[in-house]
């Protein structure tokens, strides 16, 4: 009896103790999600209301260009982001790991933009591409007056400035994380490799690269999340223009519940972010739970032959 | 996420020796490598170079649009000017208010989004009580979840409890969502810990709380280290979270650089702007250099989330 209460009790204490985990669980990513969802129903403009629209608020949303324009950017700089990062950041933990002297100094020069704030970078990189300041005025003082490379000024090229700022920023930690990878390969596929006279940048591409798939999958979904949330560097940056010309759907969402004051429209393009994300997430979850039914029956039939 | 047993610290950042193929003494491809990892160096350092000799000179000296070039005459008057004197809108007190309503956020909030991590932590490692993991499950979906999907419900949330706008309110918000990625990072520190330990302890007859703070909580310090270096910079650099929730009198020193440099009216002062964002970033880039290599732990563990 005496020993059942006890541990009754402890369970109260570990439920206590958790309490603040059980709030934000349920109250931020059930209860806020679900009011997000509902909102994008309504004709909401400064303060929520209940007054239902249907979807009148996701018409609205895929018809405004701002929104448009915002989608596009989101994959041009995502998809270029990505893949200038992953491979400059496989290209730099190739040849980290040659043995070099100085790794340490090395490794803290390609890391450092990571520890910095978004609005730090992008307020930089303005800087560096400032027409009349920056690069392109520097090379012009050299003497090559016809260099052109200031792609804030313009609606078409910004877009551009601001994938150069987020290679800077990010392909330090893309380098970190595949050089912990290729590092925790065995060493002996390179004795293998080197009695087969495999030439070694065909050991990096066609062996080492598929062993390391943990590795590339932290830092693919790192890059992806930020992609997703980027929000400083637009600002800092560009302030979304030149005009709309940077907007992004994060931007979109803050300028809707801010200054646009139209919460019904900003809920709707909340929930269109979060759309690919449950997508991708379930996804997973499928082919994980595909992978281990099979597993099981593997076992079973194991089970059953021995 | 159906299956949340996954998320284990698989990365051993720094763990073996260099594996790649033995280099001969200097041959052309030696020079290529260095010659590849010394020109990444310069391409992410010349920001960073361009902005400390920039926050040196005089504002005719820059119009003259040497980006490169050292300071003719130095001056530490833009220094000055951007930690007293630069205007946001009327107020011209340069960043330094900034700066201590960053401190005065940052430190409760690592303290208070640590503890309760840990104890999130310890708890789902040693007391699953039913549902534990559904909620744990709830954090690691949010993990991924875009801010702009919860930070109105939650706006409207701290509006009913008169929190919005406040530095109380602030701290909640980065409590709430560093809550995932501390939690993942506790919960597989403390996984990893061998249960008789807390067996043991149980058959001495130690509760909840005895076994936290006497067993669990001495062992802490590593994984501690890591959470605070996250939390720290991760705080400090935040934008997003300032802008909308600390309101106008704790806006952290981010939002006061980027209304230093991007709502000035008239001439800029390059200069003042450059010395200002160097200041911005030298707190988190302080604790990176001195972090080192606990630095890229942490980002490997919070990244390991899927």
């Amino acid at each position: 009896m005496a020993e059942a209460r006890k541990r009754r009790r402890m369970r109260i204490s570990a439920i206590v103790g958790t309490l603040p985990m059980i709030v934000v669980a349920v109250g931020v990513y059930v209860i806020g999600i679900a009011f997000t969802f509902y909102w994008s129903f309504t004709s909401s403009r400064l303060f929520p209301n209940n007054n239902f629209v249907g979807f009148s608020q996701y018409e609205r949303l895929w018809h405004d260009d701002r929104w448009e324009i915002a989608v596009q950017n989101i994959w041009i700089f995502g998809v270029l982001l990505i893949a200038f990062s992953m491979v400059f950041g496989y290209l730099l933990a190739v040849f980290m790991d040659q043995r070099i002297r100085q790794e340490d100094t090395f490794r803290s020069i390609f890391l450092y933009p990571f520890a910095m704030s978004l609005i730090v970078t992008g307020l930089i990189w303005q800087w560096m591409l400032d027409p009349n300041f920056g690069i392109e005025n520097t090379i012009h003082t050299l003497g090559w007056t016809s260099f052109q490379f200031s792609p804030l000024v313009d609606q078409k090229t910004a877009i551009y400035g601001l994938v150069v700022a987020g290679i800077w920023q990010s392909s330090g930690v893309t380098m970190a994380i595949l050089l912990a990878g290729l590092r925790g390969i065995d060493g002996e596929i390179w004795k293998a490799a080197k009695v087969d006279g495999i030439p070694s940048w065909r050991v990096y591409l066609f062996i080492a690269l598929p062993m390391m798939r943990g590795a590339i999958g932290t830092a693919f979904v790192l890059q992806c999340v930020g992609v997703v949330r980027v929000y400083d560097l637009v600002v800092a940056m560009t302030g979304g223009g030149p005009g709309i010309a940077t907007n992004m759907p994060a931007v979109y969402v803050i300028q809707m519940i801010t200054s646009s004051q139209n919460v019904g429209l900003g809920m709707a393009a909340a929930t269109m972010m979060l759309l690919p994300v449950i997508t991708v997430l379930a996804l997973i979850g499928l082919v994980r739970w595909i992978a281990a039914r099979r597993q099981a029956a593997a076992i079973r039939r194991e089970l059953a032959t021995s | 996420m159906t299956d949340t047993s996954a998320p284990a610290m698989t990365l051993p950042a720094d763990a073996r020796e260099p594996q790649g193929p033995k280099p001969h003494r200097i041959s052309p491809a030696r020079i290529g490598v260095y010659g590849f990892l010394l020109i990444s160096a310069v391409f992410f350092l010349i920001p960073l170079y361009v902005m400390l000799v920039t926050s040196f000179k005089t504002m005719p000296e820059i119009r003259l649009g040497h980006l490169f070039n050292l300071p003719q005459t130095w001056t530490v008057q833009p220094w000055i000017d951007a930690w007293m004197n630069a205007c946001t809108g009327r107020d011209c007190n340069g960043l330094s208010p900034g700066f201590w309503n960053s401190v005065k956020i940052a430190v409760p909030s690592v303290i208070v989004s640590i503890i309760i991590a840990s104890i999130n932590g310890y708890a789902l490692s040693f007391w699953r009580y039913k549902f534990a993991n559904v909620f744990f499950g709830l954090l690691v979906f949010g993990a991924f979840v875009p801010y702009q999907v919860v930070i109105y419900p939650l706006i409207m949330a701290l509006r009913q409890v008169h929190l919005f706008s406040t530095l109380p309110g602030i701290i909640i918000i980065h409590t709430i969502f560093g809550m995932p990625i501390l939690t993942i990072l506790f919960r597989n520190y403390y996984a990893a810990m061998p249960v008789e330990l807390f067996k043991a302890a149980r058959v001495d007859g130690a509760g909840f709380w005895q076994v936290f703070l006497r067993i669990m909580l001495p062992m802490s310090v590593p994984i501690t280290i890591v959470a605070v270096i996250l939390q720290v910079t991760g705080i400090w650099n935040d934008f997003l979270f300032g802008v909308v929730f600390a309101g106008r009198s704790n806006w952290p020193m981010t939002v006061q650089l980027n209304n230093i440099v991007n709502t000035t009216t008239g001439t800029r002062a390059y200069n003042v702007d450059m010395a200002a964002t160097i200041v911005t970033a030298a707190v988190p880039l302080v604790v990176y250099f001195i972090s080192g290599r606990w630095f890229v732990r942490g980002i490997a563990a919070g990244a390991v989330k899927g």
